[in-house]
């Protein structure tokens, strides 16, 4: 079975899903959900870790913060019922929330920046073993930048996890030695949540504290290219 | 007294010359003021510095303006969206500057302009390529940069609710940067949904005092059907 994990990996992603030994995008975000504190202020990053609200039970009385002004965030609308002027940071229509606010931009950084987040989710194209998060610029001279409030999120929650697969589409991996993209902060990344493990950034570098049955330490180290340390619990996908 | 109220958007805009810096409230196209930047596209004013989050959508609002060829700079924290090509377009041929700044650095920096603040030190962007060429000083340990306000000539919003001196209340999420970009203007210019007597709005509840307001102008009748509108 490793052996032909092994095989599917270097053969691409395709070849690994079909084997079933990683978590889906749905698993992923529900396995960050779990981490997070009941009756916490959460800002979650555009995309995957969106879907982490679908996870989150309004019983654990989790607030959801987003940068254009509005705390305790509530899930889409019924079709229908979207308003132009409730949206979320990815512009996409939400609802608010019973005990909801909405302020503006100023105050809304101060949540972010003066430190009264307590969890930020971001996506990553890169991060490394110190923590240095690369996740607004991929690099190319002639890309349109867009940075938006990344680097605030990543310098200001209290908690910065990052929830990204583990291998990019063409198979290189996502957790490097030191980031070539352009950076978004640096040693910022608490916690990291792949389709494969849960990583944590540590002063003695990245400690495995989960991994997806059917993978071992090393065989982790080998597709990341790196050296991780750890005793990490087996877990299903 | 004179009411700030105008009485149309060609009346709003008036004064605004080539060369302007022009803070535009507005995330996405919430709280967008559609109906002053197109009056402002009408009454012909160039070489223009723009300060708002995003570069444009579409070929309507800010990318109007843009391919206008207006815009001689813009200050944002997020150009690219899905269907920003008039910018990517102007961007690619070098034919606007970009001066991309964090969302949150670009809101701190006009509410330091409003405040009066000389310039502040935050944590935002150090060691990243967004510090080149700014002042850098390490504060309890860590690496801060020294960013100055964005004071601007005119700034146009879009609120909810005015009154005849100019207090705004604003509608859900379409806030955003409203009320700071009116702080740190020459003179702000509101977008508003309705007017009302003195005294009909709560003081407990006016967002942007009418000190920062200069001019109001009612654009009714853009709302979708089966929108309710707030009361006051």
């Amino acid at each position: 079975m490793h052996a032909r994990a092994q095989a599917g990996w270097v053969d691409g992603e395709r070849g690994m899903t079909s084997l079933g030994l990683r978590r889906d995008r749905s698993a992923m975000a529900a396995r960050v959900a779990r981490d997070i504190p009941n009756g916490s202020y959460v800002n979650l990053g555009i995309g995957l870790p969106t879907r982490i609200a679908e996870h989150l039970n309004p019983e654990r009385g989790v607030v959801l913060h987003s940068e254009n002004g509005i705390l305790g965030m509530g899930p889409p609308p019924e079709p229908g019922n979207a308003d132009p002027d409730l949206i979320n940071a990815g512009k996409e229509p939400i609802t608010l929330m019973r005990g909801g606010s909405f302020f503006d931009h100023a105050l809304s950084f101060s949540m972010i920046r003066g430190g009264h987040l307590d969890i930020c989710v971001l996506g990553a194209f890169q991060v490394s073993i110190a923590g240095d998060l690369a996740n607004w610029h991929a690099g190319a001279e002639d890309a349109i930048p867009a940075v938006g409030g990344a680097m605030d999120l990543a310098i200001g929650a209290r908690r910065v996890f990052v929830l990204t697969e583990h291998l990019t589409r063409a198979g290189e991996s996502k957790l490097v030695e030191k980031c070539t993209y352009p950076l978004t902060a640096a040693g910022c990344v608490d916690r990291i949540y792949t389709d494969l493990a849960v990583i944590d950034v540590t002063p003695e570098g990245l400690v495995v504290r989960e991994i997806v049955q059917g993978w071992t330490l090393g065989e982790l180290c080998r597709i990341s290219r790196l050296k991780l340390r750890g005793n990490p619990v087996e877990v299903a996908p | 007294m004179s009411s700030k109220v105008v009485a149309d958007v060609e009346a709003a805009v008036g004064g605004i010359e080539s060369g302007s810096t022009i803070l535009i409230g507005g995330f996405g196209s919430a709280g967008l003021p559609s109906e002053l930047i197109d009056a402002l596209i009408a009454n012909g004013a160039s070489d223009l510095t723009i300060v708002s989050n995003n570069a444009g959508n579409g070929e309507q609002g800010i990318a109007a303006l843009l391919q206008a060829r207006r815009v001689r700079k813009i200050l944002c924290s997020f150009p690219r969206q899905s269907d920003s090509f008039v910018f990517d377009a102007l961007y690619r041929a070098g034919e606007i500057e970009l001066e991309l700044v964090p969302q949150g650095t670009l809101a701190e920096r006009i509410r330091a302009a409003g405040a009066g603040i000389g310039a502040f030190y935050t944590q935002t962007g150090f060691g990243t390529r967004l510090a080149q060429g700014k002042e850098s000083r390490i504060i309890d340990g860590k690496g801060h940069l020294l960013e100055h306000p964005i004071h601007a000539d005119f700034a146009l919003i879009r609120a909810e609710l005015a009154d005849p001196l100019g207090n705004l209340t604003y509608r859900k999420s379409a806030r955003n940067f409203g009320p700071v970009m009116a702080t740190a203007a020459r003179c702000t210019i509101a977008q508003v949904s309705r007017v009302v007597g003195i005294g009909e709005l709560d003081p407990e509840a006016i967002v942007t005092p009418g000190i920062f307001v200069r001019r109001v102008v009612c654009t009714r009748g853009r709302r979708q059907a089966g929108w309710t509108e707030s009361a006051a």
